[in-house]
């Protein structure tokens, strides 16, 4: 059977046609543009960093005029300046060297640490009858409490500061790693032993492969803690590191030096945050990801 | 075909392994022997004492309604299944591909079709079964890049890869749409007189069992509850009379009444 939708041949049809074939003039049509004529001229870039310098200059503006005083906020020029002093007679790299020291060793160790719990219990039932209970308990504990008797247990050195970091780092990285661990297509596990891999090979070509997006963003997570608990570790009897500047000038009234460690923090911050999502990018090539309009 | 070396799948491995030795004895032309196949869920036997043979480079499909337990039958014979009970001897090189491809989107395609393999195989080794199934062009992708028609291609290379004396197929043709379809059973029968391997194919098109199947059993009630020899010439032509009325004879077997459809 063939359905045509053409006109009918013959001019004598049987049944009138009420369409409006003929009519063209009554359809209303619309032109459907290409969406690259849709897009402003104005570059993404430019649009992006117009709200922050707009900000900057309203910040400005209300310092020179009086409104706000170096008292409570300095200004960003003073910042500015401040800043370059404090790069230029070394103090801030040094205190930049320290606590990216105490924030590597910390995370390296929770990682570590955190890792190693979540193989355990995400890949035998064992471990996770034996770590999963107390490490949720553990979890609900906020970790900045522990400060206190880990000054008692590791003094005032560098050991509670690290310690502080690592357990910060650990709970985020566990919980993310295994529930990546426990939430591989089991489908997939399935075709593994159809294919005859071992039980390690399945762990090592489908378990941890699967478990490597969730594992990475807890890592994510624990980056933006391990900054957290640097701060507040470094705030309880540090002699040395960013915090202990912040402290320092929080003693002299000196906003200027205070705005200068957070632009820091900030700065280390988002250097951690390109840092994991290049190893995204690297390791999850694989995954084709919705990348926005 | 050699299919000389037999595995049982059983719960209780001495004593399927003394039937294994004994069966093997009387019995070395089969490539899969089953015999009071019991499985059963919550006390509810999906498969009760079936049995089943299966001859070296036989080409077997099993129909039934859904739930019939035929993809359970096939994933005992695949070795995924062990709560089971009775005996079950199926060659050590066996092969399965799933209705969904199933291959692991973290690895390559080349890299998929040799997971699990023994030995270090080279790439080389993986091109050649892709060429196998024409997908060579496709070799260095992600199988997230992958059409349905393609992976499903990458998953049979897959298969073929590990030179199986019995293929086991379940209902691999059921996400593809209607023209890759065909072309895909195309190539399974290709393959399958190629390699020379036996075939279960699980699935619950009676047209391609029909189409593919030397034998085309239908599974009902946990057993095999009917078969059905296919002496039509190959190719086969599926406007051939005596096609529509194995057809037709094996939808009425599966409760679908196709007398308003012939008149």
């Amino acid at each position: 059977m063939s359905i045509s939708h053409g006109p009918p041949s013959s001019a004598e049809a049987d049944i009138p046609l009420k369409s409006s074939f003929a009519n063209s003039s009554a359809v209303d049509v619309v032109p459907l543009l290409p969406a690259s004529s849709r897009r402003t001229r104005v570059p993404r870039w430019l649009r992006r960093t117009t709200g922050p310098v707009l900000l900057l200059l309203l910040w400005q503006l209300l310092s020179s005029t009086g409104v706000l005083t170096a008292d409570v906020l300095a200004s960003p020029g003073r910042i500015a300046q401040v800043g370059g002093d404090l790069i230029a007679d070394g103090s801030l790299t040094s205190a930049m060297g320290t606590s990216l020291q105490r924030v590597a060793a910390g995370l390296a160790l929770g990682t570590l640490v955190g890792t190693g719990l979540a193989l355990l219990s995400g890949l035998f039932r064992v471990g996770e009858d034996l770590v999963d209970a107390p490490v949720q308990m553990l979890r609900t504990v906020p970790f900045v409490g522990l400060i206190p008797l880990f000054i008692i247990w590791f003094g005032i050195g560098e050991a509670p500061k690290v310690a502080i970091i690592t357990l910060g780092v650990t709970f985020p990285l566990y919980l993310n790693v295994y529930a990546g661990i426990r939430g591989v297509d089991s489908q997939l596990i399935e075709a593994g032993e159809s294919l005859g891999l071992s039980r390690w090979g399945l762990v090592r070509h489908v378990v941890l492969p699967g478990a490597l997006p969730s594992a990475l963003t807890g890592l994510r997570y624990s980056l933006g803690i391990a900054w957290l608990a640097l701060v507040f570790a470094e705030q309880v009897n540090a002699d040395s590191g960013i915090g202990f500047l912040m402290v320092q000038a929080r003693d002299f009234l000196r906003t200027d030096v205070i705005v200068v460690c957070l632009i820091v923090y900030a700065f280390l911050g988002l250097l951690a945050d390109f840092i994991v999502r290049s190893l995204e990018r690297l390791l999850l090539q694989w995954r084709p990801t919705f990348t926005g309009r | 075909m050699a299919t000389d070396v037999h595995r049982p799948v059983s719960p209780q491995a001495a004593e399927a392994y003394q039937a294994a030795r004994t069966a093997q004895a009387v019995r070395t032309a089969q490539a899969v022997h089953v015999e009071g196949l019991t499985r059963s869920f919550d006390g509810r036997a999906v498969i009760d004492r079936l049995q089943l043979d299966v001859r070296p480079g036989e080409f077997v499909a099993l129909l039934g309604r859904s739930g019939c337990g035929k993809s359970t039958l096939l994933r005992i014979l695949a070795g995924l299944d062990r709560d089971i009970e009775g005996t079950v001897l199926v060659p050590r090189r066996k092969a399965v591909a799933f209705q969904a491809p199933r291959l692991m989107p973290w690895k390559k395609v080349w890299r998929n079709v040799l997971l699990g393999l023994p030995g270090k195989p080279g790439r080389a080794v993986a091109e050649q079964a892709l060429k196998e199934v024409g997908l060579d062009h496709r070799t260095d992708a992600w199988p997230k890049t992958l059409s349905g028609g393609e992976a499903q291609r990458a998953s049979l290379a897959r298969a073929l890869v590990r030179e199986p004396d019995l293929l086991l197929l379940d209902e691999p043709f059921g996400a593809l749409d209607a023209l890759t379809r065909i072309k895909a059973q195309r190539l399974v029968g290709e393959l399958w007189q190629r390699r020379g391997c036996a075939v279960l194919l699980v699935t619950h098109d009676v047209e391609e069992a029909v189409l593919l199947a030397d034998r085309v059993l239908v599974m009902d009630d946990g057993v095999i509850a009917h078969e059905q020899r296919v002496d039509l010439d190959r190719p086969r032509d599926i406007t051939d009379p005596r096609f529509a009325e194995l057809r037709a004879g094996l939808l009425e077997r599966l409760g679908v009444d196709t007398a308003a459809e012939a008149a």
